[in-house]
């Protein structure tokens, strides 16, 4: 790959940029469309079902419909904040697909510090919300965005403890070499399984989704730290909600289930039926986006399985149960890999 | 080497201006496309339909600022751990660096027992 001559690898790079991001914002009407078709059959009725065939369209025309909404600017805002805020959500959501490797051959950049680069750059985020709550100069909105930031940083840190087991098996910190290390030996959700639950809480816990959606709270925050925004300015926050969630999955996949390798049983079965051009180039990205979209699917079941935590309850979850279940998961790993 | 290093990250920088672009774009598109008609109410800050009362930017709970000092405590604590945790099985001896981390992870939990009894992580 790498002797293949300048400018033939700065095209390749490129074409991998426009694939990655293409992939990441059309991900976004997907899911979109998923959630309100799943939730729809959750609660006995159909979800979208006129725009396109069974209802794929309806997210074109809502992001359409949204473009060409009119563009308010409230009288009390800090201009230069409130125009910056949507910005500074949906870039770092997005940054976060820079290190990820979506198959072999599908990745942008491949760094030897990719786990704590996917990580800072996703607490990044937080600015956005802060900046949003505070510019908008409304009550809803300052404290609907002190709350997400709490519980961003809260629940950033049972995060990160979280992934530490899985460093200690895999011995590097490229993304890369995670999955290569997976295939030497097993997809590490069997030996971080306490990793594993971990994070997942954790991940829900940083998306806002429920039952940690507190920011949100319709009930009593309307719609939290974006109630000012409207038109595209909103869909940016949407946008990048969706993309978070994408990109918290996505991370899942790579540290805990191997990333882009078949299943261990069906996956050699399916491989061997298939031409060997298709095993190589196609099907990494098959079972990538296979466990992805489990895991999305298993975001909206959740959803409407558990019902909203309170605020306090939240904060103790974070600090009092994960944080320490997370240190102890370290004491364990480095014991047992030790006494091995 | 030292060259090869950040040309890697190379493809990072260009990713990042790409998508600064495409979301300014999206900014000034919708500054652009969409209707302007503004009214002196729709550009008043939303309450529920009331007047607003007061400014919104007033004292709140200083927990918050508590949680974001701890935040930076146990973050800085987590960093320390990731170059750690992917040499760990690489010290000499072997059983060093694990009764290092051991001992600083300890110190730490002096803290987090502290202020746990101060009752800053409860929210009631």
């Amino acid at each position: 790959m790498e002797n293949l001559g300048p400018t033939l690898t700065i095209l390749l790079t490129l074409v991998r940029i426009v694939l990655v991001m293409t992939i990441a914002l059309l991900s976004v009407p997907v899911m979109v469309w998923v959630e309100r078709k799943v939730s729809g059959h959750i609660q006995n009725r159909h979800g979208p079902l006129y725009v396109g065939p069974i209802g794929t369209l309806q997210p074109f025309a809502d992001a359409l419909k949204l473009l060409l909404k009119e563009d308010i600017t409230p009288a009390n805002v800090d201009k230069t904040l409130y125009y910056l805020a949507p910005l500074m959500a949906f870039v770092p959501a997005l940054m976060t697909f820079s290190v990820i490797p979506f198959g072999p051959w599908l990745k942008i950049a491949d760094v030897n510090i990719g786990v704590v680069l996917i990580l800072s750059v996703s607490s990044l985020g937080i600015y956005g919300l802060v900046m949003a709550g505070w510019s908008s100069n409304n009550k809803y909105a300052l404290l609907g965005s002190l709350r997400s930031s709490a519980q961003m940083i809260s629940y950033e840190i049972a995060l990160g403890l979280s992934v530490i087991g899985v460093l200690m098996h895999s011995r590097s910190l490229s993304l890369v070499q995670i999955v290569q290390r997976q295939a030497e030996t097993t997809w590490f959700v069997i030996p971080q399984f306490l990793g594993f639950v971990l994070f997942t809480v954790a991940a829900f816990a940083e998306t806002n989704r429920l039952p940690f959606d507190l920011p949100e709270a319709e009930q009593e925050l309307v719609a939290g730290y974006h109630v000012e925004y409207s038109s595209m300015k909103f869909a940016m926050f949407f946008m990048s909600e969706y993309v978070a969630m994408l990109s918290q999955a996505c991370v899942l996949t790579v540290l805990f289930l191997g990333g882009w390798l078949p299943f261990p049983i069906i996956g050699p079965l399916v491989e061997g039926l298939l031409p060997a051009v298709v095993v190589e180039w196609v099907m990494p990205l098959f079972w990538f986006f296979l466990k992805v979209g489990g895991f999305m699917f298993f975001y909206v079941w959740v959803r409407w399985t558990f019902p909203r935590l309170r605020y306090d309850q939240l904060m103790a979850l974070g600090w009092k149960v994960l944080l320490p279940l997370a240190l102890f998961n370290v004491f364990l790993t480095g014991f047992i890999r030790l006494s091995l | 080497m030292q060259e090869e290093l950040i040309l890697g990250y190379l493809p990072i920088l260009v990713f990042l201006i790409i998508v600064t672009c495409v979301g300014a774009g999206m900014i000034i598109a919708s500054a652009l496309i969409g209707r302007k008609n503004p009214n002196s109410e729709k550009i008043s800050t939303y309450e529920c339909g009331m007047v607003p009362i007061k400014d919104a930017r007033q004292r709140f709970d200083v927990r918050f600022y508590l949680i974001a000092m701890l935040f930076i405590l146990f973050d800085i604590e987590v960093v320390f751990l990731y170059p750690w945790a992917v040499l760990f099985d690489r010290f000499n001896p072997v059983i060093f660096g694990f009764i290092e981390m051991v001992l600083f992870i300890v110190i730490l939990l002096f803290g987090y027992i502290y202020i746990w009894r101060k009752g800053v992580l409860s929210w009631s």
